[in-house]
C-alpha cells in the first residue's frame, strides 16, 4: 500500500514536472544570451493550441506536436524581434505577447469550432508510456507504464542543453554574450545571431511544453489550461540558478509540491493546501534573497545590446 | 501655440500610432469572421458611451485600471518594473474584506476611510517587499513582484476559504468564497444620486480613481518627492551623486505603486464585488495596468484617457458580442497595442538618437567652420 502511494506520488511529480521542466529549460536558453523570457506562458498557450488544431487536422498527434513547436518558434519569434532588433523592453514585450496569445487562442478556438471554453478531444493523444519493455520490471513497471514520450524528452533536453550550453565552443558564445556582449562582440561573436538562435530554440521547447499539457494529458485545448505554469517554469530557472541540471532539480522539487498536494486533496486532508502550493515562489525569493544558497543570473540578461556603428 | 501642438504630439504619436495599430488588427480579425468592421466598431463605440447606463459601465471597468495603471505609471517613472500589481491588488482586496467585516460596527464614513487605508497599507506592503529586496539585495523586481503575485494569490485563497469564509464563521465546512460586504461598508451606487445611470453598475469609487490620479500627478511633479522619484527613474547614478538616495525612492516608489493597485483592489471590493472568490488564476488587472500606463505615457493624467480607452474595450467586448462577433478580439485589439508599444518604444529613441547624432554632426560642422 505504502509502495503504491509512493510510486504513484512520484510518477505524478515527474509527470507534473515535465512540462516545467520543458518551459524552464526554454527559459535557460533565452536567459543564457541574455533576454529575458516572460513570454514563455505565452508560448505555452500557442503551443498547447497548434499542437491540438493541428492533431484535429492531421489526426496524428505527432504531427500536432511539430505544429506546437513551430507555432512556440513563431511566437518566440516576436519577442526576438522587439528584444533583439528594436531593442525594446522584453519584460513589456512577454507581457504582450502572452495577452496575444490568451487572446489569439480564445479566438480561434471560437472561430473554428464555434464555442468557447474548450475544443472537442482530439482523435489521438500521446499519454502513454513509448518504452514497453520497461514495464516489465518488477515493481518499477507501474512507475514507467505511467510515463509519456514527453517526460522522456524532457529530461534528454536536461542533458542536450547542458552539454550544447557548457560543453561546445557555441554554447561559450551564448554564455559570454549572455554575460558580457561588447566583449563577445570584439571577440568576433554575432551578438544579434547568438540572440536570435537562443530565443528560437526557447520557443521550440516552450511550445513542446504547451503539447506536454493539450496533447500529452488530456487530448485537448482548455482556455487558462497553463495557468501561469510559464511562471512557475521562471521560478524554477531562478530556483535551479540559470543551470539546465540545477534546474531540472528544481522542477522535481517543484513537481513533488504540486502532487503532494493533489495527493493531500484526493485523500482529504484538511490540511491548508495553498501554502504548499506557495512553496516553489517562497523558495526561489529565500534563493535570491541567498538564504539557501546565492542565485546569479546571466549579467547582461533583459538588456538590449547596441551594436557599435563604426 | 504651433509648438505646444508639436510638444504634445511628440509625446503622443507613439500611443496613437499603437492604437490606430491595434485597431486595424482587430479590424482584420472582424474582417475574418465575416463581419463587417466597421459596424462592430461603431457597436463598440455606441455600447460604451453613447447612452448613460452605458456609460456607467464603462466607469466601472475603468475604476480598477485606472488604479493599476497609475500603479505601473510610478514605479515606470521610478525606472522599476512593477509587474506585480496583480499580487497587490489581491491582498488589500482581502484587507478590504476583512476590515470591512470586522468594523461593521463603525460608522460609515470612518469605517470607509479605514478600508481604504487598510487596502493601499496592505498594497503598499506587498510592494514594498519587492521595493525592499530591490534596494537591499538588489533584487530585479520584475522576479520578485512575479514570485509576490503568486504567493499573494494563494495566501488569499487560504484566508478566503477558511478564516473568511462564512461557512466556517457559521461552523460548516469551507466555501469557495469570502464573508460579503455588510451595507454600511458599501460605496455608494452612481445610480442611487443620479437615477439616469439605470442599469449601470458605476459606483463613487470612479472618483476615487480620478482624484488619485490628480494627487499622484501632483505628487509626481510638483512635490520634491515626486521630483527625487523622477531623477531616480532618469538616472540612477546622477540622482545618487546630487545626493539622491537611490534605495530609498526605490522602496517609496514601489510602496506607492502596491498601495495605488491595493487602493484599486480595496474600490473594486466594497464597489462593485463585495466578496473575494477562491480563484486559481491572477484577476489580470495588474497586466491591463501595464496597458494603461505605457499608452498614457506612465503621466498619472495621461492614465485617464487611456484607462478610457481600455474601459471601452472591455466594456464594449460585450456589445461586439451581441452583434455576433467574438469578445476575444477586444483583448486581440489590447495585446497588439501592446507588443507595439514594446516595439515602438525604442524606435522612438532610436530617432532621438539619430537626431542627436545629426545635431551633433551640424555643430561638428559648424566649429569646423569656424
Amino acid at each position: 500500500m505504502t509502495t503504491a502511494i509512493f510510486i504513484s506520488l512520484l510518477t505524478s511529480a515527474i509527470r507534473l514536472a515535465t512540462p516545467l521542466l520543458l518551459a524552464a529549460l526554454a527559459g535557460v536558453y533565452s536567459e543564457r544570451s541574455g533576454v529575458v523570457n516572460i513570454a514563455l506562458e505565452g508560448i505555452m498557450i500557442a503551443g498547447a493550441f497548434f499542437s491540438i488544431w493541428f492533431t484535429h487536422l492531421t489526426g496524428s498527434a505527432w504531427i500536432g506536436v511539430g505544429a506546437g513547436i513551430v507555432f512556440g518558434v513563431f511566437t518566440s519569434a516576436i519577442l526576438a524581434a522587439i528584444a533583439i532588433n528594436l531593442k525594446g523592453n522584453q519584460v513589456i514585450a512577454g507581457t504582450a505577447i502572452n495577452l496575444l496569445m490568451t487572446a489569439l487562442t480564445a479566438f480561434l478556438l471560437e472561430i473554428i469550432w464555434h464555442r468557447s471554453g474548450s475544443t472537442p478531444t482530439a482523435p489521438a493523444m500521446l499519454t502513454t508510456n513509448p518504452l514497453k519493455f520497461l514495464e516489465g520490471i518488477p515493481l518499477l513497471g507501474t512507475f514507467f507504464k505511467q510515463l509519456t514520450p514527453f517526460v522522456y524528452m524532457a529530461f534528454i533536453m536536461v542533458f542536450v542543453a547542458y552539454f550544447t550550453l557548457w560543453k561546445t565552443p557555441w554554447g561559450l558564445h551564448v554564455r559570454a554574450v549572455g554575460e558580457h556582449p561588447r566583449a563577445a562582440e570584439t571577440v568576433g561573436i554575432d551578438v544579434y545571431k547568438t540572440r536570435w538562435v537562443c530565443v528560437l530554440i526557447s520557443g521550440a521547447l516552450a511550445g513542446l511544453a504547451g503539447a506536454t499539457l493539450s496533447v500529452g494529458t488530456v487530448g485537448l485545448f482548455r482556455e487558462g489550461m497553463v495557468a501561469g505554469k510559464g511562471f512557475i517554469a521562471l521560478a524554477a530557472l531562478v530556483f535551479g540558478k540559470w543551470h539546465p541540471v540545477k534546474t531540472m532539480l528544481a522542477c522535481l522539487f517543484f513537481g513533488l509540491c504540486s502532487a503532494a498536494n493533489i495527493l493531500a486533496q484526493s485523500f482529504g486532508v484538511n490540511a491548508p493546501t495553498e501554502f504548499l502550493a506557495m512553496i516553489p515562489y517562497i523558495a526561489t525569493i529565500l534563493v535570491l534573497i541567498g538564504i539557501v544558497g546565492k542565485a546569479q543570473g546571466p549579467k547582461a540578461s533583459g538588456e538590449p545590446y547596441e551594436k557599435d556603428e563604426k | 501655440m504651433k509648438e505646444k501642438f508639436t510638444y504634445v504630439w511628440s509625446v503622443i504619436r507613439l500611443p496613437v500610432i499603437a492604437v490606430v495599430f491595434g485597431f486595424l488588427t482587430g479590424a482584420v480579425c472582424i474582417a475574418v469572421t465575416g463581419n463587417n468592421p466597421v459596424v462592430a466598431y461603431i457597436a463598440l463605440f455606441r455600447g460604451s458611451l453613447a447612452s448613460i447606463p452605458g456609460f456607467g459601465e464603462t466607469m466601472y471597468k475603468i475604476t480598477p485600471i485606472l488604479f493599476t495603471g497609475l500603479a505601473a505609471a510610478i514605479s515606470f517613472r521610478c525606472g522599476l518594473f512593477n509587474i506585480g500589481a496583480e499580487g497587490q491588488y489581491v491582498v488589500a482586496s482581502v484587507a478590504a474584506i476583512a476590515i470591512s467585516w470586522f468594523g461593521q460596527g463603525l460608522p460609515r464614513i470612518f469605517l470607509l476611510a479605514l478600508i481604504l487605508t487598510a487596502g493601499f497599507c496592505a498594497g503598499g506592503l506587498w510592494g514594498g517587499i519587492a521595493g525592499f529586496l530591490k534596494a537591499k539585495r538588489g533584487i530585479n523586481e520584475v522576479i520578485s513582484t512575479i514570485m509576490l503575485n503568486w504567493i499573494a494569490l494563494y495566501l488569499a485563497n487560504y484566508l478566503v476559504r477558511i478564516p473568511l469564509s462564512p461557512n466556517v464563521r457559521a461552523g460548516l465546512s469551507p466555501a469557495g468564497h469570502s464573508v460579503v460586504v455588510p451595507e454600511v461598508a458599501k460605496l455608494t451606487k452612481l445610480k442611487a444620486i443620479v437615477p439616469a445611470f439605470g442599469y449601470s453598475s458605476a459606483h463613487t469609487g470612479i472618483f476615487i480613481a480620478l482624484i488619485s490620479a490628480v494627487v499622484m500627478w501632483y505628487i509626481l511633479f510638483k512635490t520634491t518627492v515626486g521630483y527625487e522619484i523622477r531623477t531616480v527613474g532618469l538616472n540612477a547614478q546622477a540622482a545618487e551623486y546630487g545626493g539622491i538616495s537611490k534605495a530609498k525612492n526605490t522602496m517609496l516608489a514601489m510602496f506607492l505603486s502596491g498601495g495605488l493597485a491595493g487602493l484599486g483592489g480595496a474600490v473594486q471590493i466594497i464597489g462593485l464585488v463585495y466578496m473575494v472568490n477562491q480563484s486559481p488564476m491572477l484577476p489580470g488587472y495588474g497586466f491591463t495596468g501595464l496597458s494603461v500606463a505605457l499608452v498614457g505615457n506612465s503621466h498619472p493624467l495621461g492614465c485617464i484617457p487611456s484607462a478610457l480607452l481600455f474601459g471601452i474595450l472591455e466594456n464594449g467586448s460585450r456589445q461586439m458580442q451581441l452583434a455576433g462577433i467574438p469578445s476575444e478580439i477586444t483583448s486581440i485589439i489590447s495585446g497588439v497595442i501592446l507588443v507595439f508599444i514594446a516595439g515602438s518604444l525604442v524606435i522612438k529613441l532610436a530617432g532621438d538618437r539619430i537626431k542627436a547624432k545629426w545635431g551633433k554632426r551640424a555643430m561638428r560642422t559648424e566649429q569646423e567652420g569656424l
